[in-house]
């Protein structure tokens, strides 16, 4: 499904910020990439849909190398795939709607996307997903009028309509309590499952990135230096990726509360958002 | 922790915010050099003393010339006040218009580095000169009359909202257009849906303030003959007129305080 092959990346000044980071994601699974501060997780995020491009390798999406792409290709291969970042970035003066519909801009004609003329079918994917999100009945207010935990379910919702074939996640927690990052993070690997989409999350909290992804990447100075099952994350890894530090208050201990948290979480979504 | 209350009463410390120039002699000095030049322009300035004192009887010659007001002309003054805000219009719906691409192509989070470097070209080489000078030129031009103060403002004018615009969109916070960017959209649409709604109330905003600058700028660039209330004032200066020329100082003064009214009730509405 996805494929980055040999991608490395040299900013003009300072260091290399990626040296030959290569991995598969062939299933839909979540991975959450984790790493210290400028490890560059942000910066390889990036290079996948070329925000930032990448100096050197493949992004191989399908059959297809995002980076060999020009630049309608590349705006047609952006809408396969969603996008969510840290500080939310909703155009704040827009309503909950229209930030939530950006997300078919790629699919609307200019002219259209000008007097707000979306498909029916967009803007009933619109409604239902505000419902799951728990942003019912705010489609009309502005997204400066709503809090952080809010916008990030706005941030998501516009990434989850464009029915991409992948999702990236820039630190989505960073900015918010440690209760709301965890609704957060639980729609988002609740949609990433239903809709089977391969999703890869920067995140820096190490025990939300082992509670809620499948599979955890540890980058460090630009190279992956772990590629593994949740499961399989121990304080000699995280020395690995961090350095040396006392992990034992770190790593989960008991996968049973966890697992019972994340069948609740189906439940609990919903009541809990419209406080969030 | 014992031994505090008796560091406390041994010896306080003294703190001091550094000062900008650090070295007490470099201060000193550089004050000296500000006092010796003033003293220097003094001496080599030559000034006049004669000239200023046989030319504060003619001012009051020239105030008491304007008391009073002549009003038997009211339709004259009436004619420029209306031309001036008439130009004053035009210019600003002109320059508005006109400042969103040239502003667009001035924002260097935007476009590519040609265009970047066109766009600021515009603006800073219409921000050189003077309203005035534009206005001679477009005199020169164009002949007297209204057009070349239209023009004058309108350049004036475009070239103003430009850089606004220009310097609000290189404000917008590069992740907001990272993420319009990220569902795939193309240049216009980003345009549509992150900078202009992000923009606009500022744009707005500046563009009636710019009307009102222009309703202070017609009068001004009538002077060199283009058009609008300054040129009817330019002409009772050169005929002594003083009656007369009280009378449109007076409308002046009423214009400008409508102008500021109007801008500022629109601008509270804005916001």
């Amino acid at each position: 499904m996805l494929e980055l092959k040999n991608i490395s990346k040299e900013y003009p000044k300072g260091p290399k910020a990626l040296d030959n980071v290569s991995f598969r994601v062939d299933k839909p699974q979540v991975v959450a990439i984790i790493g210290p501060s400028g490890a560059g997780k942000s910066t390889l995020i990036r290079c996948i849909n070329r925000l930032v491009e990448p100096s050197n390798g493949q992004v191989l999406l399908g059959e297809t190398d995002i980076v060999s792409l020009n630049k309608k290709e590349l705006r047609k291969m952006r809408r396969r795939i969603g996008m969510i970042f840290q500080e939310y970035n909703l155009v704040e003066r827009l309503t909950v709607m229209e930030n939530v519909l950006s997300g078919r801009l790629g699919y609307v004609s200019l002219w259209k996307a000008y007097r707000r003329k979306f498909p029916p079918q967009d803007i009933r994917d619109a409604f239902e997903l505000l419902e799951r999100v728990g942003l019912s009945g705010t489609q009309n207010s502005r997204a400066d009028a709503l809090s952080g935990g809010q916008r990030q379910r706005v941030g998501i919702a516009r990434a989850v309509i464009q029915a991409p074939d992948l999702l990236l996640v820039d630190e989505p927690t960073a900015s918010l309590d440690p209760k709301t990052s965890r609704q957060i993070m639980r729609i988002l690997v609740e949609l990433a499952h239903e809709r089977h989409t391969p999703t890869l999350i920067n995140i820096h909290d190490v025990s939300l990135a082992q509670t809620f992804s499948d599979r955890i990447i540890g980058l460090c100075d630009g190279s992956v230096v772990f590629d593994g099952p949740s499961s399989q994350l121990n304080a000699e890894v995280l020395t690995r990726i961090y350095g040396e530090e006392d992990w034992s208050t770190t790593i989960r201990k008991d996968d049973d509360e966890s697992r019972s948290k994340q069948e609740r979480g189906q439940k609990d979504v919903r009541g809990e958002a419209a406080a969030g | 922790m014992s031994s505090l209350p008796a560091a406390r009463t041994a010896e306080l410390p003294t703190w001091e915010r550094d000062k900008i120039i650090k070295s007490p002699g470099t201060r000193y000095f550089l004050l000296a050099l500000i006092v010796f030049y003033l003293i220097l322009t003094a001496f080599t300035l030559e000034i006049d003393w004669g000239r200023i004192a046989s030319g504060i009887p003619r001012a009051g010659r020239m105030f008491s010339g304007m008391i009073p007001p002549d009003l038997s002309r009211l339709q004259l003054m009436l004619n420029g006040v209306l031309e001036s805000v008439q130009m004053a219009l035009a210019a600003s719906l002109f320059g508005m218009i006109l400042a969103v691409p040239i502003g667009i192509c001035g924002a260097s989070n935007l476009v590519p580095r040609p265009v970047y470097f066109v766009g600021r070209s515009i603006i800073i080489l219409t921000r050189t000169f003077h309203e005035i000078i534009i206005a001679i030129f477009f005199v020169k031009i164009f002949g007297f009359g209204p057009l070349a103060g239209v023009l004058t403002l309108i350049v004036a004018g475009t070239s103003f909202i430009a850089k606004m615009v220009a310097e609000d969109i290189e404000n917008l916070p590069p992740g907001h257009l990272d993420a319009i960017r990220a569902t795939g959209a193309g240049f216009f649409k980003l345009l549509l849906y992150c900078v202009a709604p992000q923009i606009l109330p500022r744009y707005l905003g500046v563009s009636i303030y710019r009307l009102d600058a222009n309703i202070r700028h017609s009068t001004v660039v009538g002077i060199v003959g283009a058009g609008g209330i300054g040129q009817t004032l330019a002409a009772t200066f050169s005929r002594y007129d003083y009656n007369f020329s009280c009378t449109i100082l007076i409308a002046i003064v009423a214009l400008v305080f409508f102008g500021e009214i109007v801008s500022s009730w629109i601008r509270s509405y804005l916001r």
